[in-house]
């Protein structure tokens, strides 16, 4: 009822400025309560004119002011800072008039919105999205494990976002030759107490550490030969399961930290589960220290378990034919700090022993388990802001036969035109085994690789 | 019987992996120093000015070090896991490096939004913000605006009063010590600031090259002129075209100084200056660039001296 009356007055007093101060009509003779109120109604008026008239100065005061500052060419002052002419309250917003009438609240007002980065609004609530091209063409001979002459090999999808206060999610979808694959996808719950990490998706497991690396950020195009007799190839061990990691106690300066996981039992050729309670189950324990602080050392130890192949068919119960891995590895990283986008060296090394239960003979013959030993020794040194050069030993067994052993060596040879870009060669020689005659056979290749990455910065590997 | 083994072991591995847990857990400390992790030493700095004796206060990059490039080792676990605030340059500077960090520290305090996760460029008067379609035919460009922008003491103070106010909100029974703190941090920034404008009177409008865009601030501030880049884009490294131009550049506009970070080669600036009759200078980004830039006063003393001995020697 109030503002009402307030408003009447506002519009009342309009049409007295545009009468530009007409005297005020004569005083009837007889003041009856319609006159009373005219009278408080013009009174109010007045008051209000003063304060338009006090309003309009600060406005001058403040605009002189703004315009005696040196124009700042930055486009982080907001418009806002100019106080238009025809925002001032007239009609409208009387109660707004109220708080602007505080001097220093509007001041403040428009300094805050000068400071802090631009939002990126135009995100909103999407995920950050990367993809990543990785295409990689083969020249040369290799009988036992050829790959074809040019592939777009895999392009990678990555989206990554905050889900909640509580946790946020990974998800990395493969599209390779073959189709579709989600290579990882899972939601990381980082407020946990007792400092426990949980990851509960898709995931590559914590074996060692080449298992852990996506394709596009390993130092060289293929994987080591161990990974591919021993660990299931490219994809790895991989598959759905849940992960519990945490700090443990450890002498001061130290890094120690375990992990243990749980997956369905499904890893490409590592892995199998015949039934629901087939899991295999994956520990690593991670031991890191700084010798200063250019150089540092790493050493884990990893365990996998789980179900294989090797009973189909038989007349064995398939249950009984398990494969255990052991891993050991170790890295040394040194990287200058005042130098470090120049040089660095990686130097690295890993060493799988896998017990395969199996038949002597195939599918007959009689039960055995089968000990291959598998390692790669892997260094790797940054020579300037764009060139990378490295080799890479490896020598394993094979899973099912040990008694034959791969072994091969290749240098790679990288160039970045950009943190976004990369540029790889690789030459790969292979003293091979053929699963199946057992012949020995060499190879000699040449691989090279483009990939390149759009969309969101991602995290640089470590 | 393989089956059962193989769930006993699971099981037994789950359970020392479990017990191991409650063995270690952290016992609860009392109100003791406030953790505060930085990201870089110039906040490190801002930081402790504000805390006093009522933090311990700890960087995890070095001053002399490449901010974007700061490797996302282990050992910073063991520092975040216990850090009860974190506060971050932000506009993705330490995008490469710091998230991995954080999701792994496994400490609910600083994880993005939490009340510990304290991200200074919220506070601070940001330059070059892209406008328009951002693309990275710019080079690594950062959508949000340049991060550099510390160097600009106004921001320093605006920074601390941000701090002042979230220690306060962490313990505000020293939220007196903290204004107080603050007080008198801003009263000495001032004074220097008066000393620093004075110092920088006399070169005001000098332009210089610089060779990566880490000055902007700083210049905006102190009323240099940046007229190019070593690089010929953030990012990318120095290419022969690029420098042939700049060169010309140079030497057609007058320009003789060369900043550089520590952290990059000094190569082609070398040859640059050797080109143009200039001098390089290698200015410090960064609290802790040299042993002798131990806080934020120093840091624009130890700049503005290397900059007037240039502007000086190439009259």
């Amino acid at each position: 009822m109030k503002k009402l009356k307030f408003l009447s007055a506002l519009v009342f007093f309009c049409s007295a400025a545009q009468a530009q101060q007409s005297p005020p009509a004569p005083p009837p003779s007889a003041f009856t309560t319609e006159d009373s109120r005219v009278i408080n109604l013009e009174e109010q008026v007045r008051a209000l004119a003063e304060e338009v008239a006090l309003l309009r100065a600060e406005v001058r005061e403040m605009r002189d002011a703004k315009s005696s500052r040196p124009p700042s060419s930055e486009p982080v002052l907001l418009a806002a800072t100019h106080v238009e002419p025809g925002v001032l309250p007239t009609a409208t917003s009387s109660s707004a008039s109220a708080s602007v009438v505080a001097s220093s609240a509007p001041a403040q007002a428009t300094q805050t919105q000068t400071l802090g980065g631009a939002t990126s609004n135009a995100k909103l609530l999407n995920p950050d999205i990367s993809m990543i091209g990785d295409f990689i063409g083969n020249a040369g001979h290799n009988s036992v494990s050829p790959s074809p002459s040019l592939q777009l090999h895999e392009s990678e999808l990555g989206l990554q976002a905050i889900i909640d206060p509580y946790a946020r999610a990974d998800m990395f979808l493969s599209f390779g030759e073959e189709g579709v694959n989600v290579e990882e996808g899972y939601i990381t719950f980082t407020s946990l107490p007792a400092g426990l990490l949980l990851k509960v998706g898709k995931m590559r497991a914590e074996f060692g550490k080449v298992n852990t690396i996506h394709n596009h950020a390993l130092p060289f195009i293929d994987r080591p030969l161990v990974t591919d007799n021993l660990v299931g190839g490219e994809d790895g061990i991989d598959d759905a399961g849940i992960s519990v990691s945490r700090f443990l106690p450890a002498p001061k300066d130290w890094f120690v930290q375990g992990t243990a996981q749980v997956y369905r039992g499904d890893s490409d050729d590592v892995f199998h589960a015949f039934d629901r309670q087939d899991l295999s189950v994956v520990g690593h324990l991670r031991v890191y220290r700084d010798l200063g602080e250019s150089t540092n050392i790493e050493v884990g130890g990893s365990y996998a378990r789980g179900h294989n192949t090797a009973g189909v068919g038989s007349s064995y119960n398939v249950n009984n034919f398990l494969t255990n891995l052991y891993g050991i590895d170790a890295t040394l990283r040194w990287k200058p700090l005042r130098r470090s986008i120049y040089h660095s060296l990686l130097f690295r090394n890993e060493f799988i022993w896998s017990n395969r239960n199996q038949l002597s003979d195939g599918t007959t013959g009689f039960f055995e388990t089968q000990h291959a030993f598998g390692l790669y020794s892997n260094a790797d040194y940054r020579l300037n802001r764009r060139w990378t050069i490295g080799g890479r030993f490896d020598r394993s067994g094979l899973a099912n036969n040990a008694h034959l052993t791969d072994t091969g060596f290749s240098t790679i040879l990288t160039y970045w035109p950009s943190e976004f870009s990369q540029i790889r060669g690789q030459y790969r020689f292979g003293h091979l085994a053929d699963p199946t005659t057992g012949q020995y056979s060499y190879a000699n290749e040449f691989l090279f690789q483009f990939l390149w990455v759009m969309g969101a910065h991602g995290a640089h590997p470590f | 019987m393989n089956r059962a083994n193989l769930q006993t072991r699971t099981v037994a591995f789950f359970a020392s992996i479990a017990l191991l847990c409650s063995v270690c857990a952290t016992p609860a400390r009392a109100e003791s120093k406030l953790q505060i992790i930085t990201a870089t030493t110039d906040l490190a700095s801002l930081a402790q000015e504000i805390a006093g004796d009522k933090a311990d206060v700890e960087s995890i990059a070095r001053g002399y070090q490449d901010p974007h490039f700061v490797e996302a080792k282990p050992s910073f676990l063991l520092k975040l896991r216990k850090a009860d605030l974190l506060i971050i340059v932000g506009l993705e500077l330490e995008i490469g490096w710091l998230p991995p960090l954080i999701t792994q520290s496994t400490n609910p305090k600083i994880q993005v939004g939490a009340p510990g996760y304290f991200d200074a460029s919220r506070l601070a008067r940001i330059l070059e913000i892209p406008t328009g379609a951002v693309t990275r035919a710019e080079g690594d460009v950062h959508p949000q605006g340049n991060p550099h922008y510390w160097l600009d003491p106004d921001n320093g103070l605006r920074i601390a009063k941000g701090i002042q106010n979230k220690l306060t909100e962490m313990r505000p029974g020293d939220g007196a010590y903290f204004a107080q703190r603050y007080d008198s941090f801003e009263q000495r920034l001032k004074q220097a600031e008066q000393k620093w404008l004075a110092e920088m009177k006399p070169y005001t409008g000098r332009k210089i090259v610089t060779y990566h865009r880490s000055w902007p601030n700083f210049a905006d501030h102190f009323g240099l002129n940046v007229v190019g880049y070593v690089e010929p884009r953030p990012g990318i490294p120095p290419s022969p075209q690029h420098t042939v131009e700049l060169i010309g550049m140079m030497k057609r506009d007058g320009v003789k100084v060369i900043a550089v970070e520590p952290y990059f080669d000094l190569k082609t600036p070398n040859a640059v200056a050797r080109e143009t009759g200039g001098q390089v200078v290698v200015l410090m980004p960064s609290v802790g660039g040299e042993k002798e830039i131990t806080d934020y006063f120093k840091l624009f003393d130890y700049d503005i001296a290397k900059l007037k001995q240039a502007f000086d020697a190439t009259k």
